[in-house]
């Protein structure tokens, strides 16, 4: 069994477990914990004494709240600003059908009290940021990541490597889930494994993708375990390597994670010391409206449109050249339909779909707009300058003729 | 025998919905290149336009994150797996 390295932020925790003393009645409801030689009376009290902070009590959030709570934490902390709707049920399960209007925060405390009255719940009814995360996170154990976002996925991640406080990862889409302890001493971090987020809209959210309801159950309850491992100081940690759980095979498959040294917040050479702005950092300024602005003319420059494509947003290009002149050079993807053959060809475009076109400076491929633009097509635009300014201004290794 | 790609949930409606596809090729570019041939319209979601790997999406050979075995050009041997891994948020 590797040996576990206690993140310094718990190292207080043995001397708090000392002064944590269970009662007759703990010590009935723990019994079959105490019976394990690997949690016994000293574990338990670890148990009661440690602190342990879910962000979110959703579809991960709840089974995490719930077992923890049932195993005997002492103090869970829960971040949630939302109130129960019943599209919720399906899989948050520690809010109930009469919970529905009520704060989640509310709820989630009624259940677990129910479940164990010895447990203290704190409930923090904000959106986590970068102005309160810091402060949130102090005086915790163990962070339990069960958000949905990806501000939030990077905003925890931070706070966690900057804090000290490991973070018990694990994240769901569909029938899929993912999980690590990330964070530990000399152990990698979300940043490691991902340096940048996807750009907004590309991966849809539970929200917009849905989700299989018992699958944040099995990765909550990972995240569960891992959470009562780190504080009773036994076993292995799901620590440089992710478990990934694919519910329709029905297979769990581990994947090495390694720290990078070059991880701007983690690394040899730290760039981020303190917490940014995440809303920015993953391209969601104004996410309420995702709609990114449109070129008001009938033109886009080069780097607008690398730019949308860097983004991963929808584009289609279209090259209104010669076949001889797209054989010397070519954008990426780009359909090729000659000028000469747009009025017999055009209905092979869709003309809901944003669509450039380009051609060797810009001249054929406004005339291109303008046609296409009289058969209703609205989200059409002209690269200025064509491909010569994309070698230009983009892309060097693309050959000028 | 070629080798096994692994495609991701979010991914498979570009990959004609299938779960996973097998891939001749000798090396990591080679297979992605392959795979890509085959489903254009994964292209756009693994590299940029300017043709490199995206950075939110991890490709494993077998265990191994390819960005510590030589990337792209990683050799690939007969029955390995390679997995497209993307990042996901969801937890809600
Ligand atoms: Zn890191």
């Amino acid at each position: 069994m590797a040996t576990l390295t206690t993140p310094p932020v718990m190292e207080n925790l043995a001397e708090r477990a000392k002064a944590a003393t269970l009662s007759h009645d703990e010590i009935q409801r723990y019994s079959r914990h105490l019976i394990i030689p690997e949690v016994g009376i000293e574990g338990q009290r670890k148990l009661k004494a440690a602190r342990v902070l879910c962000i979110g009590a959703g579809g991960l959030g709840s089974p995490v709240a719930l077992y923890l709570a049932a195993a005997g934490v002492g103090t869970l902390g829960i971040v949630e600003f939302d109130q129960v709707d019943f599209s919720n049920l399906q899989r948050q399960v520690i809010h109930g059908t009469g919970d529905v209007g009520k704060s989640k925060l509310q709820s989630a405390a009624e259940t677990i009290h129910s479940i164990n009255p010895n447990v203290r719940v704190e409930g923090h009814p904000v959106h986590l940021s970068s102005e309160n995360a810091l402060e949130i996170f102090r005086g915790y154990d163990v962070v339990v990541d069960g958000t949905d976002n990806f501000p939030t996925r990077y905003l925890v991640n931070d706070a966690c490597v900057l804090t000290g406080i490991p973070n018990v990862y694990a994240s769901i889409f569909r029938f899929e889930g993912q999980a690590s302890v990330l964070a530990l001493p000399d152990g990698p971090c979300y940043r490691c494994w991902y340096p940048e987020p996807p750009p907004p809209g590309l991966v849809p959210s539970c929200a917009e993708g849905g989700v299989l309801g018992v699958l944040p159950g099995i990765m909550g309850l990972v995240q569960s375990l891992e959470a009562v491992k780190l504080i009773l100081g036994i076993g292995e940690p799901l620590k440089n390597r992710v478990l990934l759980f694919d519910a329709l095979g029905m297979r769990f498959r581990e994947l090495k994670l390694r720290k990078n040294p070059e991880c701007p917040v983690c690394g040899d050479h730290p760039s981020i010391r303190q917490l940014i702005d995440y809303q920015e950092f993953c391209g969601m300024r104004g996410v309420e409206a995702p709609a990114e602005p449109e070129p008001a003319g009938e033109e886009i420059t080069p780097a607008e449109l690398k730019q949308w494509r860097d983004r991963g947003r929808d584009v289609f290009v279209l090259d209104v050249r010669e076949p001889h002149e797209y054989q010397i050079c070519a954008l990426p993807d780009a359909k090729l339909i000659p000028l000469g053959e747009l009025p017999q060809r055009w209905q092979e475009l869709d003309p809901h779909r944003p669509t450039v076109v380009h051609c060797r400076s810009g001249a054929r491929s406004a005339k291109a707009v303008r046609f296409l633009r009289q058969q209703g097509f609205d989200k059409v635009w002209n690269l200025r300058g064509g491909i010569l300014a994309w070698a230009d201004d983009v892309d060097p290794n693309v050959p000028k003729y | 025998m070629p080798v096994t790609v692994h495609i991701p949930t979010p991914l498979r409606p570009f990959a004609g919905k299938q779960d996973q596809v097998s891939v001749e090729g000798a090396s990591v570019g080679e297979v992605l290149a392959r795979l890509t041939a085959g489903h254009p319209a994964l292209r756009p979601h693994l590299y940029t336009p300017e043709g490199r790997l995206r950075s939110f999406v991890n490709i494993y050979l077998n265990d191994e994150d390819i960005r510590y075995i030589g990337r792209e050009a990683a050799p690939v041997k007969p029955g390995d797996t390679l997995s497209i891994v993307p990042a996901v948020a969801g937890g809600r």
